[in-house]
């Protein structure tokens, strides 16, 4: 949480964003002074009013990505003096208020860097690459109209919390901005962590992991070297614990599919 | 005029739902395959429906200007959603939600959508369990529900303060399931401006690539729009920023009915606005009235004091003594008002004198500060992230905002619009809430829309169109419709304008807000439908868009959808203007009991009022669909 400053005065910052006008162009910094700034305005708003300012000299504005603005769409994504949604423990970009700076203060923008997540424009990346590896393995199989009662599978209460506590991953990628190999690992293990802690995740829970992790590393993200800033910088706090669980996991995995055989009956049969 | 069948089937309203089922047309397994569904938005409504339609065995392509369906404004739900499980033994049952949902949206939705809602609820749990939806649970392992907003039995179902957030991952993990085998083709960044009609039905839309600026035609054999709610025309609420009326409103200008667009919530628990950069207004779940009292000073010269600071006899609880029955959860539209009548008589407190208070010291000294903790932590947090302050040592400060829309596109009992082909789910679409929403149940008609209406009631379309009968995306239609989109991009970029979109935005939003938010006059609306107009022309003539239209351009996203709600705002107002009554989220000050209730008039205003577009400088037509009420008695709302 980011630490309070009370005061009301208003403050003044210098601004020095990373503008690219595309994912080919080269970038560079550009200072954006401003000024007057409310304390209790938040991050984005500041850049709102930078951004209008722009708009009215005919400049372009800089693109940032953002929506819900309350930490839980994972759309934000900037770096902020070289932190993954800035100085703060727990929160997104969004999230981060003018209040957390000093007066005269200059502050650093850019968009979250890793290989894995091109530039599109200025601040804003591409993260498809996180929903790849959704497509490839991140569900429970479920058709709508066959499930049975809820109630009909309980789920201990500790397993269900800890589920909770994976599953409250917002998939904004500051795990891998924060890493420096770039690895993609906390997300994927938010996912497997969730849903091989209920029941009803068990039938897929080797192809799922299998698959996710091949998908991650085809996707070029690097692999992780046991750092843990990934947890720091997540704005869910969500914990690198669930490495080491899913590392246990895609061990057993790996060697139960080496000894199991796929099924000659899969597909068939049907009358 | 439009004709507004509402095809509600006959018979006992418990049997219409089942019966209906068994007689609508079906698509043979052989031919789904040979339709193309075409689904805007990927929300609870639309991701259920792309997934459930593809694992059905349609072709399905879904669009999203989002860069990744998971985010959604459906994320953003705390509390939790609604069903009739009665896993508590505590009295609920299908009929108890129905008439919960009948009575909360004051008499102003169709019993069969409603009660169909209600039988579906059930459903819906089990569905989001079977996905992996991590629910609350108690100590047994088996599902916990809370009470939530206006319900007197405990029947929502949540997951922590994000149960929006863990459903919409759930029914998005079954979207990539779908997209991951190839039966559901996703577009994401993928804006659609147009919507396209051949031969009087829906079959095809215009999208622009966010990303690269290209246009592109789609035909599909139906068309469906789960795009979400429309509340940002008040530019501050608590939707996400993105949120807008496009896609309904296109479909608006080319013949589909816009229901009730005047009915809009106002949500009584929201963090107040800090200052005029202000870009949304944060929720604070209304889970936190389970246990939060309501109050202001009962002196207007105690506004300015510490609030612990003021003895317990000089406070107004104000909703327990006005409603003893359900006093702190009285339904959202009876909270929003009775604060904006206490902060109007200058009991107002914190900045501009428009805040009340929600205490939690009784709640702390029940369950002590962890047991609050557990209940409200996260909640508790972002309010000290956004304001500074820690609720649990002073009160919170909160006042009504804009949450939510019940008004949308007219759609039959099928989900259809009055265009062939075109459906219209989830909160776009007008059906289920009437003039109010109750808590909880937004997320429950989204889903149950997608996973468990709308893959039986396309079928009943689709069946009567013929396999392979899809028009080509070359036709005149789809030219002429992307003529239209390319036409206003450069419009809006050769403009030689000097304010940025947002100028517009807020001066709108004003204007919504005074006139058209939570007490409406005749007087007032009348000055909008003024005022709107000109800011329009304002608008057109002094925008200011730069850069180009084939890279990112958010300036560019943002002026067309401004522009959009610059004629939407004009529409609610005259709704409003036109409805002479009160009736939920709708309060006509001339229309109201001596205690300052709603006062429906269910004789010339018991209907839908649907309006449709007759042209850029023609005043739209109100087309009527009569509410008959066969099962319920339309009476007086009664919280006391
Ligand atoms: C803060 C908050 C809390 C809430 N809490 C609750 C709660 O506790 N319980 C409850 O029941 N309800 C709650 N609601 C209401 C509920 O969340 C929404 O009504 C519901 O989620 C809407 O779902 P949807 O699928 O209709 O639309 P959305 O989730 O808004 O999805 C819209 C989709 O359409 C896409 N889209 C829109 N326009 C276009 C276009 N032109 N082209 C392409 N794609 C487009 C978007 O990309 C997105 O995928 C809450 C709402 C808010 C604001
Ligand atoms: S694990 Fe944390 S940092 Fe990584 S994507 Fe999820 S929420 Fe973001
Ligand atoms: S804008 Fe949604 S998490 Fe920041």
């Amino acid at each position: 949480m980011v630490a309070a400053n009370h005061s009301t005065q208003p403050l003044s910052l210098t601004l020095r964003v990373w503008r690219q006008a595309g994912p080919k162009e080269p970038g560079r910094f550009v200072d954006y002074p401003s000024k007057n700034l409310n304390p209790n305005m938040s991050f984005l708003e500041m850049l709102d009013v930078v951004n209008d300012e722009l708009t009215a000299k005919g400049e372009e504005p800089i693109a940032f990505a953002h929506d819900c603005r309350e930490g839980i769409c994972g759309t934000c994504s900037c770096t902020i003096n070289g932190k993954p949604h800035g100085p703060g423990r727990g929160v997104a970009t969004c999230q981060v208020y003018v209040r957390s700076f000093r007066d005269g203060d200059v502050i650093t923008v850019e968009p979250f860097r890793a290989e894995a997540f091109p530039i599109v424009k200025d601040l804003v990346t591409d993260r498809s690459a996180f929903d790849k590896i959704q497509q490839a393995g991140g569900f429970i199989t479920a058709r709508a109209g066959s499930a049975p009662d809820a109630n009909a599978i309980p789920v201990p209460k500790g397993d269900a919390d800890l589920a909770m506590d994976a599953a409250t991953c917002i998939g904004c990628g500051a795990c891998v901005a924060a890493c420096k190999n770039a690895s993609a690992m906390l997300f994927v293990a938010a996912k497997v962590g969730h849903l091989g802690l209920l029941p009803q995740g068990q039938a897929e829970r080797d192809r799922r992991v299998l698959a996710m992790v091949q998908t991650m590393d085809d996707l070029g993200f690097g692999s992780c070297t046991n750092q843990y800033e990934c947890s720091a910088a997540c704005p869910k706090l969500i914990s690198h614990e669930f490495i080491a669980r899913m590392n246990r996991d895609y061990f057993k995995a790996s060697l139960r599919s080496s000894f199991r055989p796929e099924s000659l009956g899969a597909g068939g049969g049907a009358g | 005029m439009a004709t507004l069948d509402s095809k509600v089937p006959a018979g006992p309203l418990a049997d219409k739902w089942r019966k209906h089922k068994a007689d609508i047309k079906l698509v043979n397994p052989a031919n789904k395959r040979k339709y193309e569904v075409i689904v805007v938005g990927a929300g609870l409504a639309g991701s259920s429906c792309a997934a459930t339609l593809a694992d059905l065995g349609y072709k399905v392509k879904c669009f999203v200007f989002h860069d990744s369906p998971r985010r959604a404004h459906s994320i953003a739900a705390q509390g939790g959603i609604n069903a009739a499980k009665n896993y508590q033994n505590d009295g609920d049952s299908v009929y108890r939600l129905f008439y919960d949902t009948i009575k909360g949206g004051d008499y102003r939705s169709r019993e069969a959508n409603v009660h169909r809602l209600a039988e579906v609820s059930v459903n819906i749990i089990d569905q989001c369990a079977a996905t992996g939806v991590p629910f609350a649970r108690e100590y047994g392992g088996l599902l916990a529900n809370r009470s939530f907003g206006g319900a007197q039995v405990s029947r929502t179902f949540y997951a922590r303060g994000q149960t929006g957030q863990q459903l919409l991952l759930g029914a998005y993990s079954q979207l990539s399931r779908a997209v991951g085998a190839g039966t559901v083709e996703l577009h994401t960044q993928s804006e659609m401006l147009d919507l396209v009609l051949v031969g009087g039905q829906a079959k095809g839309i215009i999208t622009r690539d966010l990303v690269t600026g290209a246009i592109e035609r789609h035909a599909g054999d139906a068309v469906v729009l789960a795009t979400g709610g429309y509340g940002n025309v008040f530019n501050l609420s608590t939707y996400a920023r993105g949120s807008n009326t496009t896609a309904i409103w296109r479909a608006y200008k080319r013949g589909a009915c816009f229901a009730n667009p005047c009915y809009t919530q106002i949500h009584p628990t929201c963090i107040p606005v800090s200052g005029d950069y202000q870009s949304k207004l944060t929720l604070m779940s209304e889970s936190l009235r389970n246990d939060g009292r309501i109050w202001v000073p009962k002196r207007k010269e105690d506004c300015g004091k510490d609030p612990n600071a003021i003895a317990e006899g000089d406070r107004d609880y104000y909703l327990e003594r006005m409603y003893p029955a359900f006093g702190n959860l009285c339904p959202r539209d009876i909270a929003s008002r009775a604060a904006k009548r206490v902060c109007d008589e200058g009991r107002g407190v914190g900045p501009g004198g428009l805040g009340v208070y929600l205490d939690f010291s009784d709640a702390i000294r029940r369950l002590g500060e962890n047991g609050v903790r557990e209940r409200y932590g996260n909640l508790f947090d972002i309010y000290h992230e956004i304001t500074a302050e820690s609720a649990y040592q002073t009160p919170m400060r909160i006042f009504p905002a804009v949450h939510y829309t019940m008004g949308g596109l007219w759609v039959d009992y099928n989900l259809m619009s009055n265009i062939p082909g075109l459906f219209v789910l989830g909160e776009a679409n007008f059906s289920d809430h009437g003039a109010n929403r109750l808590g909880a149940s937004a997320l429950m008609q989204g889903l149950a829309d997608g996973y468990f209406v709308i893959p039986y009631t396309i079928g009943d379309y689709l069946a009567s169109q013929k396999p392979g009968s899809r028009p080509s995306a070359d036709s005149v239609e789809f030219k002429g419709a992307e003529e239209n989109v390319t036409a206003m991009t450069r419009r809006f970029l050769a403009n030689q304008g000097r304010e940025p979109v947002s100028h517009f935005h807020k001066r709108l939003g004003k204007i919504m807000w005074e006139f058209c938010g939570m007490a409406r006059t005749r007087e007032g609306l009348q000055k909008a439908v003024q005022q709107i107009p000109a800011l329009r022309e304002e608008f057109w003539a002094n925008v200011r868009v730069p850069g180009s239209a084939d890279t990112l351009n958010q300036s560019l996203e943002q002026a067309g959808r401004v522009a959009d709600f610059l004629e939407l705002g004009e529409l609610m107002c005259r709704d409003a203007l036109t409805r002479e009554e009160s009736c939920g989220g709708h309060f006509r000050e001339e229309h109201q009991h001596p205690d300052g209730e709603c006062k429906r008039d269910d004789a010339n205003f018991g209907h839908v009022a649907a309006w449709e577009y007759q042209g850029p400088d023609k005043a739209p037509a109100r087309n009527v669909e009569a509410l008959n009420y066969e099962f319920v008695k339309m009476s007086v709302r009664n919280y006391k």
